[in-house]
């Protein structure tokens, strides 16, 4: 089974164009910055806000279409929604939100029954939501959801209304339910240690844009675009020219680096993660030096904010993690040496 | 007991209209809703007799509507009992209708769009979602709905005027003995009113204890850690 959603929506200001497929047995992250748009395109494919243009097709059934006028009631598309605070009804009990979500009069006893005990709301049936802890309620909601029998999975970041000392649980428990449903799985969040543990390949919505789908790995390892390049956590990046010697100069490292492979057509910035970068002796290739700025202790590690030769002086630009034991052989050295080392820099293009 | 039977009337009249303008008010375009809540907000602030004026201009037995109505049902619709009724309603009808759109605004929406995914009707999500989660506002509207039809006398007494025994309510009737110089009848009256509006405020209190109650018992099982 797979989706495919080409949507567009014109509000002024913002724009959403939006467009990626997902397919059965694999969980789709929707990866982007509040405001980016995420919780509007899944809010389309529900059918709760209409698209301007574009279509969305659900294994071969026919969602929304501008031009062919079809435009399904929320009712009829079969697509379960997990809303981020999960709109149970407040005024119904566990047992009675499940049984909200079956259609069939002579199944919903027995089909409430199998999801409660499935679901391990067991004692829980006659609560009411907010009795309930973070983690009941979201299986609660899912319950409900698989109650109706979706074709799709909806995400929209299920874990944000929750105490991180839940999230893992809950995280565990969820990445269950998951793998065992059969369709297509949109999951929606800003968070990439989500999207890694989670997800199977991923689509970043930038500013109301989705760009490429990529598999997961690829976003941690080598990716294209700034925007996916500092959601998936990398916070050294500078402004970047490519040179025709085939290097590129780091504007606001104030460095011309080697990046070892051929650059792609519209770089404009390039990156480095923190836990890449290594000190060194002295001057060579790819090294440049820097100043320490600012030195913020973590429980297991160090972080140490630098401003670079590129950089005014008070103003960090590169930031690195260090154990705390490497660091204290380290502190003190002015200029500070250190090595981008040229498989780890990032060529990325503005979109 | 011509008042209650009238206030009850309408209170049932208003509950149903003031409900529904409610609820269609509150998802119109923002311009559209300003005008119609300044129309259906205005006999709220209008003087009563010039709210009677209205009524006896549209349903007097030579205008349009009560023309209409003369001709098809041989039915008057000013001086008789069920006038009041018009009066009253129209009167109270703001008080319904703010107070449930006041509910249905903060109404939370994605619940009703949860409702729509998982397949059920809007009929379905406005009377088991919607009005159970509004049910607050809804009955606080309807007893001062009710409170107000009762106590309605000028555009009452413009529309169903006081013949005793037949359009009499108990205000025109408290102002007529009074007038009358019958102050222990008008004394009598205003005793029973009082205990009229007494009742109905104590049983809306117990109602809503009663509604609260059981939810409390189950309440205290928090801390609960996974």
């Amino acid at each position: 089974m797979v989706l495919q959603v080409d949507i567009h929506k014109d509000f002024g200001k913002f724009r959403l164009d939006c467009s990626f497929e997902a397919e059965s047995g694999q969980v789709t992250g929707l990866l982007g910055a509040s405001g980016c748009g995420k919780s509007l395109t899944l809010k389309c494919i529900a059918g709760i806000e209409k698209p301007d243009r574009g279509r969305i097709v659900l294994d071969g059934k026919v969602l929304f279409d501008l031009e062919q006028h079809i435009d399904l009631p929320p009712q009829k598309r079969r697509v379960g929604y997990l809303f981020q605070n999960y709109a149970l009804f407040p005024n119904m009990t566990v047992a009675q939100n499940i049984a909200a979500g079956v259609q069939d009069k002579a199944a919903r006893k027995a089909t409430v029954r199998r999801l409660i005990s499935s679901f391990y709301l067991e004692g829980q049936e006659h609560k009411y939501p907010r009795q309930l802890s973070g983690g009941q309620q979201q299986r609660t909601a899912l319950a409900r959801i698989l109650a109706s029998g979706p074709e799709v999975l909806l995400l929209d970041e299920p874990f944000s209304a929750l105490d991180s000392y839940l999230k893992w649980q809950v995280e565990l428990e969820l990445a269950d339910i998951l793998s065992a449903f059969s369709g297509p799985v949109l999951f929606v969040t800003h968070n990439r240690d989500e999207v890694q543990r989670l997800c199977q390949q991923v689509c970043v919505l930038d500013n109301g844009r989705s760009q490429a789908m990529m598999p997961v790995h690829e976003l941690f390892e080598a990716p294209r675009t700034l925007s996916a390049c500092l959601l998936s956590g990398c916070k050294n990046v500078s402004r970047a020219k490519a040179r025709l010697d085939g290097r590129v100069e780091a504007l606001d490292w104030g460095v011309i680096l080697d990046p070892g492979q051929p650059l792609p057509e519209g770089l404009s910035h390039i990156g480095v993660r923190a836990h890449y970068i290594r000190p060194a002796e002295g001057p060579g290739p790819n090294i440049l030096p820097c100043r320490v700025e600012r030195v913020v202790e973590n429980v297991f590690s160090t972080v140490v904010m630098l401003s670079t030769p590129g950089g005014n002086q008070g103003f960090s630009r590169l930031r690195i993690e260090l154990e705390k034991a490497r660091w204290a052989a380290l502190a003190g050295r002015e200029p500070l040496w250190l090595e981008l080392p040229s498989n780890d820099i990032l060529l990325l293009t503005g979109d | 007991m011509n008042s209650l039977r009238i206030a009850t009337i309408s209170t049932a009249l208003i509950f149903f209209l003031g409900i529904a303008a409610a609820y269609y008010v509150a998802k119109l375009p923002r311009l559209v809703k300003g005008v119609l809540d300044v129309v259906l907000t205005l006999p709220l602030v209008l003087p009563p007799t010039v709210v009677g004026y209205f009524l006896l201009r549209l349903l007097g037995p030579k205008r349009t509507i009560g023309l209409w109505f003369l001709n098809v049902f041989g039915l008057r619709l000013t001086m008789v009992w069920y006038s009041a009724i018009f009066a009253s309603a129209v009167v109270a009808f703001p008080l319904m209708y703010r107070t449930a759109r006041g509910a249905f605004e903060s109404f939370d929406i994605t619940l009703a769009q949860a409702g729509r995914t998982l397949g059920r009707s809007n009929t379905w999500i406005f009377w088991r979602v919607m009005m159970p989660c509004c049910k607050q506002g809804i009955i606080a509207g309807t007893v001062l709905s009710f409170a107000r039809a009762l106590g309605e006398y000028g555009a009452t007494a413009m529309i169903a005027g006081y013949t005793p025994g037949k359009t009499a309510t108990i205000s025109t009737t408290v102002y007529q003995l009074w007038r009358t110089g019958d102050d222990e009848g008008a004394m009598a009256w205003v005793l029973i009113n009082l205990a009229i509006s007494a009742a109905v405020l104590l049983c809306v209190n117990m109602l809503e204890k009663k509604d609260r109650r059981p939810r409390r018992r189950a309440a205290p099982v928090s801390g609960e850690v996974e």
